[in-house]
């Protein structure tokens, strides 16, 4: 199955490798991977989607702790959260097309942000399927070009937050994780 | 040493020795080159020995077979580029096998990173992979910070190697050195895991209801340092103890409870534990395919209890019903109170039925025909040597295997071998940083005649260093384990694997190392005597059976039960030793 995982990193160059890394050289298979800042800068944030079992789940949780720029492994598979991708998708539409495009938009509450006499440009954010639908319904029309994010996630209600080291708070290292499988 | 309260002004060189020498490092193994000179250029004003290698593959192999020999972290140096990618073979062998060792390279000028410039490579890049945790310092002020975070990543949990790359101008520039204001800050590294308590009692239950247990020793009993309280648990609950190879020295070898090695070249009685056993307690090891056989058919009937410091052991090879993920030592203490003493004598009187059916006297027991067998060797080294501090360092091989089944190691750090990565080459430079971390310790060299000229050059290092190590070279003139796998599953089609050899007695002779050739068994023990005696290292070429192989195997991927014996067994006639 499909496992999500929300994962903490500090915000230092080639970590983004050292964690591609760890999928490619361990055989973990990765869907998706997007990475950007978070409300602290010293902490970046990937969303990560990898296709394994629970075991596979488990011990891919335990090698990304082996990180030593890893701060925080969630995996909100099984937990409520809200998950969003983003496209923008520039579809084939003339004149004759080109109403029929705007309201497949509107029923998917996707927005067009370029109109050219050839094309429109579409942008829209969503869970993965949705965005999928809509992928569906214009590919008739032609799709001219496609580009995705890859998908973002945030547990709903209360998270836990990555501990951090700042200046004035030198911890030799975060013990305060307890693992058990 | 300086006042650590002070701050004072330094070059990134300068720190970086200060560094070292405060972590407690005495001595380290190295080669220089254009981006690491300032570097070297700086060792005239620290008390640290450097130790000259002749490849920096041998530098890595000697801080990792110094830090197996003492516990402490062993420390490689090297330039830049061809430099550092000498070194990769060493760091993936001290990862394998979790050794903790800080290597050092040089790096081209800061502002020369990413132009191809000269003996530019990316190192942090490249050893990604193969290392615990890598450094690139661009700055003079990142120095100490990153010595203390690498020597702490390098021997906290499990330990393993820390690459730590320094640019020129990092070593050139001046900085205000402060050791207290350079702690280490690792948010993210959780080096002291710990078991939840329902853990502990999930594993008691299994312990106290068990009747056909056996431990399954590793090398994290040596790392932790858990040797006795391993041997009060096994007392207490009645438990005999298996061997990795790695965890060879972990558990006496005399003691009535030890087993001895397991696996691929394991005695049969050993094996057959296992695959009877109703309860595997892993103490320290990670289920190495060659250890398990072909997982599919590996003890059965047995559930599983893994005591294992890193998280990402548990139900990678074999599933294990309680993992318990912590210190082995820690975790022993906090066990060994609730262990409940329970007689276990039907299980191991039958353990000792089987022991009647033993390889090592297979060939213990031959009469001596003229011919030399490596096990005669071993067997032989091991009676002269067995009551001193004596260190064997192998290679990787046959010979390793015989070291494994005919050497009987009673204490820990006494084999210093490569398990995981299985590196030829790796003995020679191992047994100089052995010797250089234990030097009241009688080190000895056990190598195949393949390995021993992977690394050969480090005889020079021996002699420049002035170190008494004995190198047995156990000669047959082939690559002999490739060739008993030619011989059991390629037909006897002996591709590539026959060597023709330089005279290694003269050779010996040209770095002004003595040398004898023992061609008989008659030789063994004098030779070995007269080695002892002679004041400075001595090379013993053994000429033994050219076609002997390691008895028994499971070849790979069958059932850990499913061995191939010695063809026209002898039949046993006398004791073990």
């Amino acid at each position: 199955m499909l496992n999500t995982y929300v994962v903490y990193v500090e915000n230092k160059p080639g970590v983004l490798t050292r964690v591609a890394s760890l999928f490619r050289r361990r055989a973990f298979n990765i869907d998706s991977l997007t990475v950007g800042r978070t409300e602290k800068p010293e902490v970046s944030r990937m969303t990560i989607t990898v296709d394994a079992d629970d075991d596979q789940a488990k011990r891919i949780e335990a090698n990304l702790y082996k990180l030593v720029n890893v701060l925080l492994v969630e995996n909100i598979s099984h937990q409520p959260a809200i998950v969003r991708d983003l496209a923008m998708i520039k579809v084939a539409a003339t004149h004759d097309a080109r109403s029929h495009v705007l309201e497949l938009a509107s029923v998917f509450r996707a927005r067009v942000v370029d109109l050219s006499p050839e094309s429109l440009t579409i942008e829209i954010t969503g869970a993965e399927d949705k965005i999928d639908g809509l992928l569906e319904v214009l590919r008739p029309y032609g799709v001219i070009e496609m580009v995705r994010t890859g998908i973002v996630a945030m547990r709903r209600g209360n998270s836990p937050s990555p501990k951090t080291v700042g200046p004035d708070d030198r911890e030799v290292a975060g013990n305060d994780v307890s693992y058990s499988v | 040493m300086a006042d650590k309260t002070a701050r004072k002004s330094m070059t990134g060189a300068n720190i970086l020795w200060e560094c070292i020498e405060r972590e407690g490092v005495k001595h380290v193994f190295g080669y220089p080159g254009g981006a690491i000179l300032p570097a070297y250029d700086a060792l005239k004003n620290s008390k640290i020995h450097h130790v000259l290698v002749r490849h920096e593959q041998g530098a890595t192999h000697m801080a990792d077979g110094y830090a197996r020999a003492s516990g402490r972290v062993g420390v490689a140096v090297a330039t830049s580029g061809p430099g550092a990618t000498n070194m990769v073979t060493g760091i993936a062998t001290a990862m394998l096998d979790s050794s903790p060792i800080v290597c050092i390279t040089g790096q081209v000028g800061s502002k020369l990173i990413g132009s191809d410039a000269f003996q530019e490579t990316d190192i942090t890049g490249v050893t990604l992979p193969i290392t615990k945790h890598n450094y690139l310092v661009t700055h003079a002020s990142e120095v100490a910070r990153t010595i203390r975070e690498a020597f702490y990543v390098a021997r906290s949990g499990r330990p393993g190697p820390v690459l730590v790359d320094i640019t020129k101008d990092a070593q050139q520039t001046t900085c205000e050195f402060d050791w207290e204001a350079a702690r280490p800050q690792l948010p993210g590294y959780r080096p002291d895991l710990s078991p939840e308590q329902k853990e502990y009692e999930k594993a008691l239950q299994l312990i106290h209801n068990s009747k056909r247990p056996v431990i399954l020793a590793g090398h994290g009993i040596i790392l932790s340092g858990a040797m006795q309280q391993v041997r009060d648990f096994a007392e207490r609950a009645g438990i005999p103890v298996a061997l990795t190879l790695l965890g060879i020295g972990a558990f006496p070898a005399a003691h009535p409870l030890n087993l001895g090695m397991m696996g691929m070249h394991g005695e049969a009685w050993v094996n057959h534990t296992i695959q009877e056993s109703d309860l595997l307690l892993a103490f320290g090891m990670r289920f190495d395919d060659r250890v398990t056989g072909n997982l599919k058919a590996y003890a059965p009937g047995a559930k599983k209890i893994q005591i294992e410091i890193d998280p990402a052991e548990i139900n990678k090879n074999v599933k294990v019903d309680v993992p318990l993920v912590g210190d082995l030592r820690e975790v022993l203490e906090e066990l060994l109170p609730h262990v409940e003493s329970i007689d276990r004598s039907e299980w191991l009187d039958s353990i000792d039925k089987l022991k009647g059916d033993a390889a090592v006297r297979d060939i213990q027991n031959l009469p001596d025909s003229g011919h030399l067998y490596a096990a005669h060797v071993i067997n032989d080294l091991w009676r002269e040597t067995r009551d001193g501090d004596t260190v064997v360092v192998t290679d990787v091989g046959q010979h390793q295997m015989w070291e494994a089944q005919y050497y009987k190691h009673e204490k820990p750090r006494s084999l210093i071998t490569s398990g995981g990565l299985g590196t030829m080459g790796f003995a020679l430079p191992a047994a100089i940083g052995a010797k250089v971390a234990r030097p009241e310790a009688e080190v000895w060299v056990v190598v195949g005649d393949g390995g021993f000229q992977m690394t050969l050059c480090e005889l020079a290092t021996i002699v420049q260093e002035k170190l008494k190590i004995h190198i047995a070279i156990i000669n047959n003139g082939f690559l002999g384990m490739v060739r008993q796998w030619q011989e059991f599953f390629y037909d006897r089609n002996y591709q590539a694997t026959p060597l023709l050899n330089p005279d290694f007695a003269k050779l010996a002779e040209a770095y002004g190392i003595r040398s004898m050739n023992i061609t008989e068994r008659a030789q063994v023990v004098p030779g070995v005597r007269e080695a002892r005696k002679h004041d400075g290292p001595v090379l013993l070429n053994f000429r033994v059976e050219q076609e002997d192989s390691v008895y028994p195997m499971v070849a790979a991927g069958a059932g850990l039960h499913e061995m191939i014996r010695r063809p026209s067994k002898i039949v046993e006639t006398a004791a073990d030793e």
